[in-house]
């Protein structure tokens, strides 16, 4: 139990905190992508190269007073970095071998700054609820900072050389992640989907690129980085964003006198506080279910923030390092299910 | 027709094989096919940004587009192929090497093929000033609409004072 209440404390700020539009959109955050323009980009760089790159900027943050933690990918076990992956701190690929990878995280785990990713620097800032204005101006302030003491890649046509054309301009990715169970009892998430990739937008679900939405949770993001100014791309984001509101906000209020609704509510509420096993995938369709009932008025009894916490606890990664010892998948199950009780009875 | 394997899915997949002049045909439904590995998709995303990439730059070769493949970067060594393959640049200088071919891309991955947002201050060169200069000429105008003279008058001295420092940045 002790390990268990330690690994609830460790959770980042941007998920066990509350921020505007909480009920709906779970976090903000902030993708910068820069390069340093005297070396090559990481896809071609020798292990000498990248210990030069990561030098440099070791170098940059450290002079900052910024009070960020410094950590050598290569110096984690397994484990301990799938944990970063699962907290979203770092990108799967960051997790994988290879010289000159580290990673900067701040004592809230809302920003951190990968080094030696796709791109020399991948600057990133979280935000609980909706505030990508916020986590655009830390990112920026960052930024800033960086550019005193680093020659970065820019050009004034093309503006920040990216590895990838994709993140070219800008260099600047930003995306909400959003719990929209209501649209998908009602049936118009696939519109909402393809509406938004109209406007220029991107979505996806929970883990990713390519992966399929679990639990009713959508990540947006702009697709589009060169010819726009930052403030354009975040204000376009922002007004879709809070238009996907109103929407759920409405379905669910039409959802209120839906007995089968409720019913389904209640159930996944019965499932989750007495399955012996549950896999994530269940685990986090019953957790949106329970959340959306909370929102709803019609579960009182547990804390709303309850989806984010369990959508980091439940993890592998995380489930394995609150037992302090590796797991197979059985086991996993067993525990995952534990794991949601005793978080629920809180 | 159904599909001959399962007998249950409609056929969607007609596969002819030649193997040793001898012609083989098949009419499966989608999830046989990706069962007995006969569907090329089945592996990986084939609509990944860099497999589209693939598709538009490596159409059948004419002898310019040949010698496009061959360009090179001469910092990194990354030619122009290459970049076709993997999606990803191999450092700064690639830009310019690959500028004729690059912008096609940008235009349609972004519509645009012009930087517009934020400029660096230490290596943005005479941009910032530039950027300065556009927006203080827009004010002016505003003024000048209103028929503040004496406010448009002091812009326009802002203005000049920029221009000067832009010119002695481009010099030095």
């Amino acid at each position: 139990m002790g390990e268990e209440n330690k690994a609830y404390s460790s959770l980042s700020h941007w998920i066990s905190g509350d921020g505007p539009d909480s009920e709906i959109v779970m976090s903000s955050r902030i993708r910068l992508a820069r390069n340093l323009k005297d070396f090559v980009y990481p896809n071609i760089a020798d292990t000498e190269s990248r210990k030069k790159v990561s030098e440099a900027v070791k170098d940059a943050l450290t002079s900052e007073d910024l009070c960020l933690h410094y950590i050598q990918m290569s110096d984690l076990p397994e484990l301990e970095r799938e944990l970063l992956v699962e907290k979203h701190l770092v990108s799967p690929i960051h997790a994988e071998n290879g010289t000159g990878k580290d990673v900067f995280i701040d004592d809230k785990e809302s920003i951190s700054i990968m080094v030696n990713e796709e791109d020399h620097i991948r600057l990133q800032v979280l935000k609980p609820g909706m505030q990508l204005n916020k986590a655009w101006e830390i990112a920026s302030e960052i930024d800033d900072r960086l550019e005193q003491k680093l020659d970065f890649a820019f050009s004034e046509r093309w503006g920040y050389l990216t590895a990838c054309p994709t993140n070219v301009g800008t260099g600047l990715r930003a995306s909400v992640m959003v719990h929209l169970p209501a649209l998908n009892f009602t049936n118009n998430a696939a519109k909402l989907l393809s509406a938004v990739s109209r406007l220029g937008l991107a979505i996806r679900g929970l883990y990713g690129e390519g992966s399929e939405s679990i639990g009713n949770i959508y990540q947006i993001s702009n697709q589009v980085t060169l010819g726009h100014t930052e403030m354009d791309i975040i204000e376009n984001l922002n007004s879709v964003t809070s238009e996907i509101i109103n929407q759920e906000k409405k379905a669910r209020e039409g959802l209120m006198n839906d007995i089968k609704v409720k019913d389904r509510i209640r159930r996944s509420y019965g499932v989750l506080r007495y399955a012996y096993q549950i896999s994530s995938e269940e685990a986090m369709n019953l957790i949106s279910h329970v959340r959306l009932g909370i929102d709803m008025g019609i579960i009182n009894d547990v804390d709303p923030r309850v989806l984010g916490e369990l959508m980091i606890l439940i993890r592998p990664a995380h489930i394995q390092k609150i037992h302090g010892r590796e797991l197979d998948i059985v086991e996993r199950d067993i525990k995952r299910a534990e794991l949601i009780q005793n978080r629920l009875s809180i | 027709m159904n599909c001959q394997r399962c007998n249950i899915r409609k056929a969607t997949v007609h596969l002819t094989k030649i193997v040793n002049n001898e012609k083989t045909e098949a009419y499966l439904c989608e999830e046989c096919a990706r069962e007995t590995g006969q569907l090329p998709f089945s592996g990986g995303n084939p609509f990944a940004f860099q497999n589209l990439l693939q598709g538009i730059l490596s159409p059948e070769l004419d002898s310019f587009e040949q010698y496009q493949q061959k360009l090179e970067c001469d910092k990194c060594g990354l030619s122009y192929r290459d970049f076709t393959q993997k999606g990803l640049f191999g450092c700064a200088n690639c830009y310019d090497t690959f500028s004729e071919q690059i912008e096609p891309i940008f235009k349609r991955v972004h519509g645009n093929t012009l930087h517009n947002g934020k400029v660096p201050g230490r290596r943005g060169g005479t941009l910032r000033i530039k950027r300065e200069i556009e927006e203080l000429r827009e004010e002016m105008q505003r003024a000048v609409f209103c028929e503040d003279f004496e406010k448009a008058a002091e812009i326009r001295d802002k203005i000049k004072e920029l221009e000067e420092k832009e010119k002695k940045q481009k010099q030095g």
